[in-house]
């Protein structure tokens, strides 16, 4: 009974982690590369699926629709960057202002409503989670793993361009990459603005599939995306070392966390301690590093410069 | 040729903890000159090469490099025009990049950084020779991450990485005081080779008497936030620390010198 109605609810998991994954991708680029605690995403997120499926109800091509929230999701990046790189705002504090200024955003381009349907009836969309279980090209899960595959060729690239090695270096060493010659206001900036276009897209195919735009669907996704990333990496962390295999292991990372969700909501967790949860499994995976570290310590072996 | 006129800059001014660090600071340096620095601690040498790098602002005077006026430019735009090694070896390099992705991103510096490959075959092969030139084996550890290279092997790099592009200025804060002394000579007999070879116009902040003797052709000790004893050619090829001493309390009217100087 219990592995019957697992197995039922996993296509609906891999689903849902791998749009959720394109987030974590958006985390990993502000957290991991640009050592920046970005907290716009909570916003963002909802940003792109408001501006997806508003723009969809208004007649525009999903596809479109799907570009035009990347690019928004682009702009309150920029906000973000603009407010701690121009203004010398702390950059945890500078993301938590214009995720508070999105909820307003968001609920204005909602026309004013907290929620929004989209009918998978009435609207070509691309991804929908009526089909995660059919065997056909409408599987949410074909368009998913070819825009991943896309997405994470694209970043690829980039990263391993002239630019894209400045903004590592800007993440890395903000004194020498200035030293370098590199604007680090400027390269910060580019950082949160693709982060948090990623993280808008990402909203914009969950608002897709769940069918609806919430006003509240990014509240504390920023823990979800980080879940997504240190999961990736302590799992499989010593084996993917390519930069793309990396972006891999932070998708995978979310689809592990979605199926370990069915798992607990199967074994009864009440669906109202699920934030609990959550916060309480990233504590979990982000105290390991420290705790290896302190046992390797105290018996005695060398601690990792 | 760089010109440091009339330059100060004082810290938290204003409050008790007003600090003047430069104090009406005039220098000139020729074309190909190397000028060793010393002087106590708070002399103001750190302020001065970080006023020349655009890390601090300065309140009064200009700093003008090959006739250019560089004293409002900000720093990032400054570097295309210096090449810097700093005290800290884990400041000049990014620990979780690869070695030839430091130097990629150093042989861009100055230039425009666009969407094209960091690194070409072309590339590869020019920072292998140039490796070659530290004589650490570094050329056969291309895509090892710079952070598990050693305090030494890391300041020798950046000093690669700050001459690849060949720098207008070369400046050395104390680039070896990190290092054990056996380390610190390998790196500073790089040094000395590579300005040698590039005839570069260069800097170098010591608290090695005895270094700032050996290496340069010009010597400048500073007291106060400005330049207190300036030595050149002859004169300094035969000068000695004692002497260097005798001058220094001479400059400063103080018998404090001797103290400060060696205590430092």
């Amino acid at each position: 009974m219990f592995f019957s109605s697992l197995l039922n609810a996993a296509p609906g998991a891999v689903a849902q982690g791998m749009l959720w994954g394109i987030m974590a991708i958006g985390v990993y680029i502000t957290y991991r590369i640009l050592d920046v605690a970005d907290l716009t995403v909570d916003g963002s997120l909802a940003t792109g699926g408001a501006v997806c499926i508003m723009l969809m109800r208004a007649g525009c091509n999903p596809w479109l629709a799907l570009l035009c929230a990347f690019l928004v999701g682009m702009l309150a990046g920029m906000i973000t960057g603009l407010l701690h790189t121009r203004c010398g705002i702390p950059a945890i504090l500078a993301g938590i202002l214009t995720q508070l200024a999105l909820y307003s955003v968001n609920l204005r381009i909602m026309g004013s409503k907290s929620n929004q349907p989209i009918s998978v009836d009435k609207y070509n969309l691309v991804v929908s989670q009526r089909f995660v279980k059919e065997l056909s090209l409408r599987n949410p899960l074909i368009p998913a793993i070819v825009t991943l595959a896309v997405l994470i060729g694209i970043l690829y690239w980039f990263f391993g361009t002239e630019y894209g090695s400045g903004l590592r270096a800007t993440g890395a060493n903000r004194r020498m990459a200035s030293a370098q010659g590199i604007d680090t206001r400027v390269t910060v900036t580019v950082g949160l603005m693709l982060s948090n276009g990623l993280v808008a897209l990402s909203g914009a195919l969950l608002a897709q599939y769940q069918g609806a735009v919430d006003v509240n669907m990014g509240r504390g996704a920023i823990v979800i995306g980080l879940a997504a990333v240190i999961i990736g990496e302590v799992l499989l962390g010593k084996v993917f070392r390519n930069f793309a295999l990396k972006l891999c292991a932070v998708v995978i990372g979310a689809v592990i966390y979605y199926m370990v969700l069915q798992i607990v909501l199967q074994l009864g967790l009440n669906t109202n301690d699920l934030k609990l949860f959550t916060a309480a499994i990233v504590a979990l995976f982000l105290s390991i590093p420290c705790w290896k570290d302190s046992v390797r310590t105290k018996k005695g072996g060398v601690r990792n410069a | 040729m760089l010109e440091i006129k009339n330059v100060s800059k004082t810290f938290n001014p204003g409050t008790v903890n007003a600090k003047t660090a430069l104090n009406g600071l005039n220098l000139t340096l020729n074309d190909g000159d190397f000028v060793t620095v010393i002087g106590g601690n708070g002399a103001g040498k750190s302020t001065m090469l970080n006023a020349v790098a655009g890390t601090i602002q300065v309140d009064t005077g200009s700093i003008v490099l090959d006739g250019r006026d560089i004293t409002r430019l900000p720093e990032f735009k400054r570097a295309a025009y210096l090449g810097r090694v700093f005290q800290d070896p884990m400041m000049g390099t990014a620990a979780t990049m690869q070695i030839e992705e430091n130097l990629a991103l150093a042989d861009r510096r100055g230039q425009r950084r666009t969407l094209k490959k960091g690194i070409t075959a072309a590339d590869r092969e020019h920072y292998i020779e140039q490796l070659k030139i530290l004589d650490l084996g570094l050329e056969n550890r291309m895509t090892a991450k710079v952070g598990l290279l050693s305090g030494g092997q890391r300041q020798a790099l950046t000093l690669l990485m700050a001459t690849l592009q060949k720098p207008e200025l070369l400046l050395l804060d104390e680039h070896t005081a990190a290092l054990d002394p056996k380390t610190a000579a390998k790196v500073l007999e790089a040094t000395q080779r590579i300005v040698e070879k590039n005839n570069l116009t260069t800097m170098m902040i010591t608290h090695n008497m005895r270094d700032a003797i050996t290496y340069g052709n010009r010597l400048i000790m500073m007291y106060d936030g400005h330049v207190a004893v300036d030595v050149s050619g002859e004169e300094k090829k035969h000068l000695t620390v004692e002497q260097l001493l005798e001058l220094f309390s001479k400059a400063s009217g103080s018998d404090e010198a001797d103290d400060k100087l060696l205590l430092s």
